[in-house]
């Protein structure tokens, strides 16, 4: 499938900002089933941007801008090339080991409840890959419809009792429950075409399985990822793989608004 | 230098002079009191709370005003950020963060300046005051010695600056609201003369010999003006300290190769101090007078804050 | 277990009146020196430190949050032949430190052959895997390392702890060292005792050398500080002072387009090497605690791009960590190919269900101590504790074992120390310092001495009545003498 992504973010400020320097984890890389087409950031003011890799192998830009600033606005776009894959992330940069996202984080935090609930569903069975599925599964028929939401900064096991948790809450505690039971999972940010609608960055989980590495699971969806989801950066958690990290000097508050369009393109190659 | 090294240093000076000038102010107004055949106190003890600008913030203690508690207030009290014991943390706060733009004998006379307060409560009767106050004096100008022993580089010169920026809003601070106080609106200057409180601003300002060498006549307010505004001689006048101001910036200028606005504004000062002429201020208005030269004063403080990046 | 059995440095193990042969000369000072001298000059020498400022905030004591730490001024003393042995095996550690450091942010061969068990590193929040993959310039990790190290014995030294993060201590060293000559000048009349004041030299020097790249010109260093009111500002300031580098805060340091600039009255100043006194957690805001204000936005970007030194690197504290510790001896192996010419203190990992079952049984007499815990909070001395304190303790570990680790009471080493009650021995730890530049490691002749100034007591620390002594190594025979005093 071939996905066109436009993402815009603008930050306005009450009052002009001297600097900021921010860190954007806004650019997909090259996978076996997934090859970007094109893609460009663009950003409405003078500033400098220099592309490097972070620990975990995602692409980051580097923005650094010298106010006075009262607003900027960061435009992502490009077009990516999709296969199916059944969810199995093949060749990825994957510089840590799979062991290193066994690590408990506050954001991916489980308790007795979750944990509980993860160990039933989980089931004793020896076949990783299906006991991962039930979890998904079992996930989504609980919260339903799960939407993309911005960030509540809800812990896993504080969003497992919450009555709507977000898709990135749903992956969080997905990836808390397999955590919990031993098995290494990471949150993936990313984009997902389904017939417009789309409000903000999705959000959802990888889990390894031993022979096949990595594959995706969108507990949102009920789904493991398909042609329609583009991944773009993983972390331990979602503030890890966050599109924006921003740092600025200068008083006031900030306002954020996204707008963002994911669109099916024709001619499939 | 970074700019924070330069904005504490500034500070360090400020902080220095006014505690050193509170600490004059102090002693005088004791002395006053102790003096005044008729119970001048409470008066005294008035002004020096409005001299400080601390004003306001005694009224709100409810403490009545009189010797003790305004002495505590000015010396001892943390509450109160005016206070000498405050201005020293301050101070050495200040000198703390830049430790290493100081040498070791100008930290450790702030430090001891520090250590003199640190346990102290209660400067008790006039005697403990006047031990205490004479105490903060002598360590000052153990400071100011050990600033002159540095080398003559921008860290000394920024002490400096800071110290005659502050040194400049304190004496006209002083002569305007005792002025004030001695000749209230409409009475002409040259009336009865209260010895006793021009006494006090001349020591305030270490000017009573100074006086003495260049006014053959007695104590006349007119003359006490001239020598605070416009007599360069007296380290303490406002000429003085103008002077010195132009004198740090040149040096730093030369020494950094950096001139802006403050330099600007402190040479336009210059010019028209060496203008000013004592008895005319005193026709015009020397109330006005000294309320512009303290705005002009704090404007330039601002000038100096964003020409070395304080900010 | 009693002071009593313990081996003394001076004194051997016979009292003052059978001192080591060696130390006969030092003996007779120490008893020819009346106490009330002795007291004299130590408490001189602690005024000295007051009025400059050296001293240490205490945590959860608002009250005493400016303190000094007490001087003893009876110094300790190393033989020359000792020396050259301890440094040995101090630089093998901290050569294996390095290269144990640079496989495990690289390659992470030693986790592949299973030296150390990874889920001991990768799921340790010391392990960064925020800067995995960068490799610091000229691929030195652990520039400034200090190891504690306890002696048992006129040749037995082990090893307590390394510190490879941002180890303190050393303006002690050097005060302590500048109190002693001010002092006793006749002890360095007899004694020829190697300097430590080229220590800012040689970590000037250090810090140039491993500046990255070649942008021409002198590299510009700096010392990152908190600021004033951390509770080692004195020591940052001091280092900055001494090697007349600046001392910056956070604030000071701008990154733009992947470059480090300090601010200055006169503008942007490049900045190619950092020796930082901050914590990882509080570098970068945008890598590491994206709650927190403080730090320096975007410098693990600069420092990924190679166009910043980082002194000690982010990441090091799995080399340190407690956990890590009892592998040490493998680690030590793997790297350098030999056995560790300076050995640990036998650990139990409570982790391991026997270990723990031991450490259970035998609380009475092992210490037992956090595994992320530092500045001997968290600790169980067991033969010195109450019964209360040690059931305490049992609770806390079999809730979470795998947070403790326990070691034998060792019967550590004395040294004769100033008391009320005249002198006495008191039980010392030490804490050398080893700099490694891009031209090799150094160890720095002498360290920092504590000394656990109550009696019997094993806890150097000073926030919990520790003091310190100046350490002397001693020149070897016929080696030129340097000049310390005016003779």
């Amino acid at each position: 499938m071939r996905i066109a992504v436009e993402h815009l973010t603008q930050y306005r400020f009450s009052e002009p900002q001297s600097r900021l320097v921010q860190m954007l984890r806004l650019t997909p890389s090259d996978t076996i089933d997934q090859t970007v087409l094109s893609w460009r950031i663009d950003i409405d003011c003078d500033v400098r941007l220099r592309d490097t890799v972070d620990g975990f192998g995602n692409k980051v830009t580097m923005l650094y801008a010298e106010g006075p600033i009262a607003d900027i606005a960061i435009v992502v776009a490009g077009q990516v090339l999709t296969t199916e894959s059944n969810g199995v992330v093949r060749g990825s940069h994957e510089p840590l080991p799979e062991g290193l996202f066994l690590r408990e984080t506050p954001r991916t935090a489980s308790d007795e409840a979750l944990t509980a609930f993860a160990r039933d569903t989980f089931g004793s069975g020896r076949d990783t890959l299906d006991r991962l599925h039930r979890w998904n599964a079992a996930l989504a028929a609980r919260f339903p419809g799960a939407p993309d939401l911005p960030d509540a900064g809800l812990s896993a096991a504080q969003a497992f009792a919450a009555p709507t948790p977000s898709s990135r809450d749903l992956a969080h505690i997905y990836i808390a429950g397999a955590r919990a039971l031993a098995l290494p999972a990471r949150y993936v940010s990313g984009y997902r075409q389904h017939n417009g609608g789309e409000s903000a960055p999705h959000g959802w989980a990888e889990a390894w399985v031993d022979r096949l590495g990595w594959v995706g699971f969108d507990p949102s969806a009920g789904i493991s990822p398909d042609e329609s989801y583009v991944r773009v950066a993983i972390g331990l958690d979602a503030p890890g793989a966050a599109s924006i990290a921003g740092s600025r000097l200068g008083q006031g508050r900030e306002e954020m608004a996204v707008d963002l369009h994911v669109d099916r393109l024709g001619g499939d190659a | 230098m970074l700019s924070r090294t330069a904005a504490a240093l500034y500070w360090l000076g400020r902080y220095v002079e006014r505690a050193d000038f509170t600490a004059r102010l102090v002693e005088a107004t004791v002395r006053l009191d102790a003096l005044s055949a008729r119970p001048a106190g409470e008066a005294a003890w008035a002004s020096a709370l409005s001299v400080t600008y601390n004003d306001e913030a005694f009224a709100a203690t409810g403490q009545s005003i009189s010797q003790q508690p305004v002495a505590h207030f000015l010396t001892l009290d943390m509450a109160n950020p005016g206070s000498i014991v405050r201005c020293l943390e301050q101070a050495r706060n200040n000198a703390r963060a830049v430790r290493t733009a100081l040498t070791r004998e100008a930290w450790t006379a702030i430090n001891r300046l520090w250590l003199l307060f640190a346990h102290r409560h209660s400067p008790g009767g006039a005697a403990s005051t006047l031990n205490l106050v004479e105490g903060v004096m002598a360590e000052a100008r153990g400071f100011e010695g050990a600033i002159h022993r540095m080398m003559r580089n921008e860290a000394t010169l920024l002490i400096q600056l800071g110290a005659a920026i502050e040194r400049a809003d304190n004496t006209a601070r002083l002569l305007d609201v005792k002025y004030h106080l001695l000749l209230p609106a409409g009475e002409a200057v040259g009336g009865v003369v209260d010895r006793d409180q021009w006494t006090t601003i001349l020591q305030t300002v270490s000017a009573v010999t100074a006086y003495r060498w260049l006014y053959s006549e007695g104590l006349e307010p007119a003359n006490v003006i001239d020598l605070l505004i416009a007599r360069a001689e007296l380290p303490r006048s406002l000429a003085a300290c103008v002077e010195e101001v132009v004198e740090q910036l040149n040096a730093l200028a030369k020494r950094t190769g950096l001139q802006g606005e403050a330099d600007r504004m402190a040479r336009a000062r210059i010019a028209r101090m060496q203008k000013t002429r004592a008895h005319e201020v005193i026709v015009s208005g020397l109330h006005e007078y000294l309320q512009a030269f303290i705005r002009e004063n704090a404007m330039l403080d601002a000038a100096i804050a964003r020409q070395f990046r304080f900010i | 277990m009693g002071t009593g059995h313990a081996f003394d440095e001076i004194w051997g193990h016979g009292g003052p009146e059978s001192p080591r042969p060696e130390f006969a000369a030092l003996s007779q000072w120490v008893a020819d020196t009346p106490q009330a001298e002795l007291h004299k000059r130590q408490q001189s020498a602690e005024a000295t430190f007051r009025q400059l400022g050296i001293t240490f905030a205490v945590y959860g004591d608002s009250d005493a949050s400016e303190r000094i730490i007490p001087f003893d001024i009876v110094p300790r003393v190393f033989l020359h032949e000792e020396w050259m042995r301890l440094s040995e095996g101090l630089v093998q550690r901290v050569e294996a430190i390095n290269a144990f450091l640079e496989d495990v942010y690289g390659e992470r061969r030693i986790l592949k052959e299973g030296i150390v068990p990874p889920e001991l590193i990768l799921n340790n929040p010391q392990f960064r895997p925020e800067v995995a993959g960068i490799r610091p310039p000229h691929g030195i990790w652990a520039h400034i390392c200090g190891i504690d190290l306890v002696r048992t014995g006129p040749d037995e030294f082990w090893v307590l702890e390394d510190n490879a993060r941002t180890p303190s201590g050393v303006s002690y060293m050097l005060e302590n060292r500048e109190a002693m000559i001010r002092l006793c000048p006749e002890l360095f009349r007899s004694f020829r005792v190697a300097a430590v004041d080229s220590y800012s030299d040689m970590l000037r020097e250090t810090m140039r050398s491993v500046a990255p790249g070649a942008r021409g010109g002198q590299p510009v260093c700096v010392v990152l500080t908190p600021g004033h009111f951390n509770s080692a500002y004195y020591e940052h300031s001091f280092l900055a002072d001494t090697m007349g580098i600046e001392l910056v805060e956070p604030a000071d340091l701008i990154v733009d387009d992947d470059v480090v600039y300090m601010q200055t009255i006169a503008g942007r100043v490049r900045v190619d090497v950092i020796y930082r006194r901050i914590d990882d957690d509080f570098l970068d805001p945008l890598v590491f605690r994206p709650d927190s204000l403080l730090g320096v936005p975007g410098l693990i970007a600069a420092y990924r791009a190679g166009n910043v030194a980082l002194i000690n690197a982010p990441g090091n504290g799995i080399a340190d960590d407690k956990a890590i510790y009892s592998y040490m001896p493998e680690i030590v192996k793997f790297y350098s190919g030999g056995e560790a010419k300076l050995p640990n203190v036998e650990t139990w990992r409570c982790r391991e269900p026997q270990a723990l079952k031991y450490v259970l049984d035998h609380l009475d007499q092992l210490v037992v101590k956090l595994v992320d815990g530092s500045g001997g909070y968290g600790m169980l001395v067991g033969p010195t504790a109450s019964k209360a304190e040690i059931e305490a303790f049992r609770g806390a570990l079999i809730a979470e074992p795998h947070r403790y680790i326990a070691q034998p009471t060792l019967a550590l080493s004395t040294v004769p120390t100033v008391t009320d009650t005249g002198l006495a021995p008191r039980h010392v730890d030490f804490r050398p310092f080893v700099l490694t530049g891009s031209d090799g490691v150094q160890v720095v002749p002498g360290g920092l001495t504590r000394v656990a100034l109550k009696e019997g007591s094993l806890v150097v620390n000073s926030s919990q009545g520790g003091g310190t002594k100046d350490s002397f190594v001693l020149l070897p025979e016929g080696a030129p003498a340097q000049s310390q005093v005016q003779s």
